[in-house]
């Protein structure tokens, strides 16, 4: 191309994110990143540029974007804060796996380490939270660090990406050629699958009397939630899921015996260390979903389907593990087991649920007090969104809630931040996942307490127009730690208690429609006139404010002392 | 409590500034102190050795080497008991010039320990050894006592017994990429 030829940096960017399919970013100016700005303003036909009222903001939005859709989000900032601003975000990235680049601008080269204003090593402290980061500090390198960059944020196990670029590099003429990468010699993201494990593997379910699958977003990254699905169903085996792999296969799916972990179901959890082979696809034994790792499935065999090397082994010892891309070791493994069902295994998953149903369930979603729940929000917000809806929620109690109790039909529907635990997640993370997935009904459910960590992005979803819709379930308390304060602390609340603001009055100051719920009878009626809005809305539900998330794992103890009361 | 054992780590990385952060930060996450650190171009042309001696557990090492695998630019990474290795350290001593001829025991540590003299001038001389840390460590210690101007070691440098097969890896990615 003609006009490739003695381009500047900045153009060499913008073109850079064309050729990988770019036509979305988050971001904020700064003075180190104008040139590349200037570019957007050019081409701002090809690339549109979301204005997020904070950094974190951006990269929370990219990391939605990217969850919801499936591709690579991208976030853009100036140097120093800007810079640093992202860190939370790409940490959050980093821990749940989601494919990201973040674009930084830097001092000019000159400059570097002379303390320059708005310099920060931003590739020194993100080092430690990034798959990869690159500094360019010359033109022509913008077109080779970019092409890595994609292929890396997405391959593989994905992760964050971040590439620092010096003003002067931004400024360079140079003639622009753009490859796309295809391979690195130095990484190897999938491994190759050793068919000896597959039938290793399959013998041991073919055997199994009592087996367990736990899945998690691993599922949902290979995109092989059909595989998965023709697995589970083959196989006959009772299936639960890490927060993560939520809606990988459907919430009502006969053999879906819900969620395992801290605050999961009581039959996954109990059932874990009873069965006699876990399978555990795509999720990596974090502590939340093992407990006390001494005593977590001791008896039974296991099975791990993995992508990624180091998770073999890291936290729970594994009998068979089967490296690879699940989407395949999944297909091959449903050609070797034989079509089984469980009857009498599966009751007993029925009858704990039913056990957890009269001490917790029935209590949440058709409470005999006065006060609202969360639960009986959450199953609102289901039945009115007919369970089509994204569901992205922050972090604490209201998020363990709308996990529990969400009705989930489609894959990716359920975005949240599980293993970093950020709160002010969901606001942003809610407008990049609406531009993911524009024809989805997307809804944040976020507690009082994270709604107010990112709370200016209302900014974002007023100018951009997001229709996205916005519950606040609000309990006036930072609830989940209230809750350990109740629970382990001599119901001490230290500094837990929120004074809030009228949520309703701040949404409108942002023109945005918003009311607020304090009575059951308003609820569905409410979420009702939420969910037919075309325009984003926010809702604030007043709950009760010292209500427990049950059933619960005490911290450090085994999943078979689960806790329901 | 599993028992910890002296590890020699091989890492074969591409050169690329700031790797050096990625792998010290594997060990500073997990509270590893590091004995020793070597790096150098090895004998594959832009291709850095690294050599980086550990006391952990086996169960601790297999751990962390994976993740520094998993590292983008690092091609492959190893680790070895000492009983897989050959390796030495390099030691340098520098002494009053003075002592060398006053002093005539200090002739006979540097010819007993196979030690050699690389500088002299009229103020100092060093004495450059090498060989296992034990014996750079006796040397040290026979020479404390007529006073050391400095004093300094090198990491561990250490060739595996075993194939490391490192150009096989990078050839094979060439045949990939032509097909």
């Amino acid at each position: 191309m003609k006009n490739n030829k003695n381009i500047s940096g900045a153009e060499a960017v913008i073109k850079s994110l064309i050729k990988e399919n770019v036509d979305l970013v988050f971001g904020y100016p700064g003075g180190a990143i104008m040139p590349v700005y200037d570019e957007f303003f050019k081409f701002q036909d090809k690339v549109h540029h979301v204005l997020t009222r904070h950094e974190q903001g951006a990269v929370h939005a990219a990391q939605g974007y990217a969850r919801s859709s499936g591709r690579v989000g991208v976030a853009i900032t100036t140097s120093g804060p800007g810079a640093t601003n992202l860190v939370t975000g790409i940490a959050d990235a980093q821990i749940d796996s989601t494919p990201i680049v973040c674009i930084t601008g830097q001092v000019s080269a000159h400059l570097l380490g002379s303390d320059a204003f708005q310099e920060t090593d931003i590739i020194g402290i993100s080092m430690p939270v990034t798959k990869w980061s690159y500094q360019i500090t010359k033109a022509s390198e913008v077109p080779v660090a970019i092409a890595k960059a994609f292929y890396i944020a997405k391959s593989g196990r994905p992760g964050p990406v971040l590439i620092d670029i010096t003003k002067n590099a931004q400024f360079e003429m140079f003639d622009f050629n753009y490859k796309k990468c295809i391979g690195i010699r130095s990484y190897s993201p999938i491994p190759k699958i050793d068919k000896n494990k597959i039938l290793d593997a399959a013998k041991l379910i073919n055997a199994a009397k009592k087996p367990l699958i736990v899945w998690g977003q691993g599922v949902i990254i290979a995109n092989a939630e059909k595989e998965f699905k023709s697995f589970v169903e083959k196989s006959g085996i009772p299936a639960a899921w890490t927060i993560l792999g939520a809606s990988a296969l459907p919430t009502s799916h006969e053999l879906n015996v819900g969620m395992v972990g801290m605050h999961g179901n009581y039959g996954p959890n109990i059932l874990t260390n009873q069965c006699d082979l876990l399978i555990a696809i795509g999720m990596r034994f974090d502590d939340r979903v093992t407990g006390d790792t001494n005593s977590y499935a001791k008896q039974a065999k296991i099975i791990h389907l993995e992508i990624d090397p180091v998770e073999i082994d890291k936290n729970i010892k594994v009998d068979v593990p089967v490296l690879g891309d699940c989407k395949e070791s999944l297909a091959m493994l449903s050609k070797n087991i034989k079509t089984k069902s469980y009857k009498n295994w599966l009751k007993i998953f029925d009858d704990l649920m039913k056990k957890e149903f009269n001490k917790v369930i029935k209590n949440d979603l058709s409470p005999k007090k006065k006060g609202l729940t969360m639960g009986e929000s959450i199953i609102a917000i289901n039945k009115l969104t007919k369970g089509k809806a994204i569901i992205v929620s922050d972090v604490g109690q209201h998020q363990m809630v709308a996990c529990r109790y969400a009705n989930f039909i489609e894959s990716r529907s359920n975005i949240t931040s599980g293993g970093l635990g950020t709160m002010g997640f969901a606001l942003p993370a809610a407008i990049g996942a609406k531009m993911g997935a524009p024809k989805r009904e997307v809804v944040a459910v976020i507690g009082d307490g994270g709604y107010q960590m990112t709370i200016q992005e209302l900014g974002t979803i007023f100018q951009h127009k997001l229709p996205v819709k916005i519950v606040i379930l609000n309990n006036d308390f930072l609830g989940m730690v209230r809750q350990w304060q109740e629970m382990f602390f001599d119901k001490r609340y230290a500094s837990t208690e929120m004074v809030n603001p009228d949520f309703v009055s701040i949404a409108k100051a942002y023109f945005l429609d918003s009311e607020k719920v304090e009575n059951r009878s308003d609820l569905e009626p409410a979420v009702k006139r939420m969910v037919e809005s075309k325009k984003p809305y926010v809702l604030e539900i007043c709950v009760e404010k010292e209500d427990n998330v049950f059933p619960m794992i005490p911290s450090g103890a085994s999943v078979s002392d689960i806790r329901l009361e | 409590m599993e028992k910890k054992t002296l590890f020699t780590v091989s890492i074969y990385t591409e050169n690329n500034v700031g790797l050096l952060n990625r792998i010290s930060a594997i060990f500073l996450k997990r509270h590893i102190n590091i004995e020793s650190f070597t790096t150098s171009e090895c004998e594959i042309e832009n291709v850095f050795r690294f050599i980086i001696l550990v006391e952990m557990t086996h169960s601790g090492i297999n751990k962390v080497v994976k993740q520094i695998e998993k590292q983008v630019d690092v091609i492959k990474a190893f680790y070895h008991t000492d009983e897989e290795t050959i390796f030495q350290e390099t030691a340098l001593y520098k002494v009053k010039s003075n002592s060398l001829f006053e002093e005539r025991e200090i002739q006979k540590f540097i010819k007993k320990s196979n030690a050699r003299i690389i500088t002299v001038n009229p103020e100092f001389f060093v004495i450059e050894k090498t060989g296992f840390r034990n014996e750079t460590d006796k040397l040290y210690n026979d020479l404390a006592p007529y006073g050391l101007l400095q004093f300094t070691r090198s990491g561990r440098i250490a060739v595996t017994k075993s194939k490391m097969g490192i150009s096989e890896i990078l050839n094979t990615f060439k045949n990939q990429k032509k097909k």
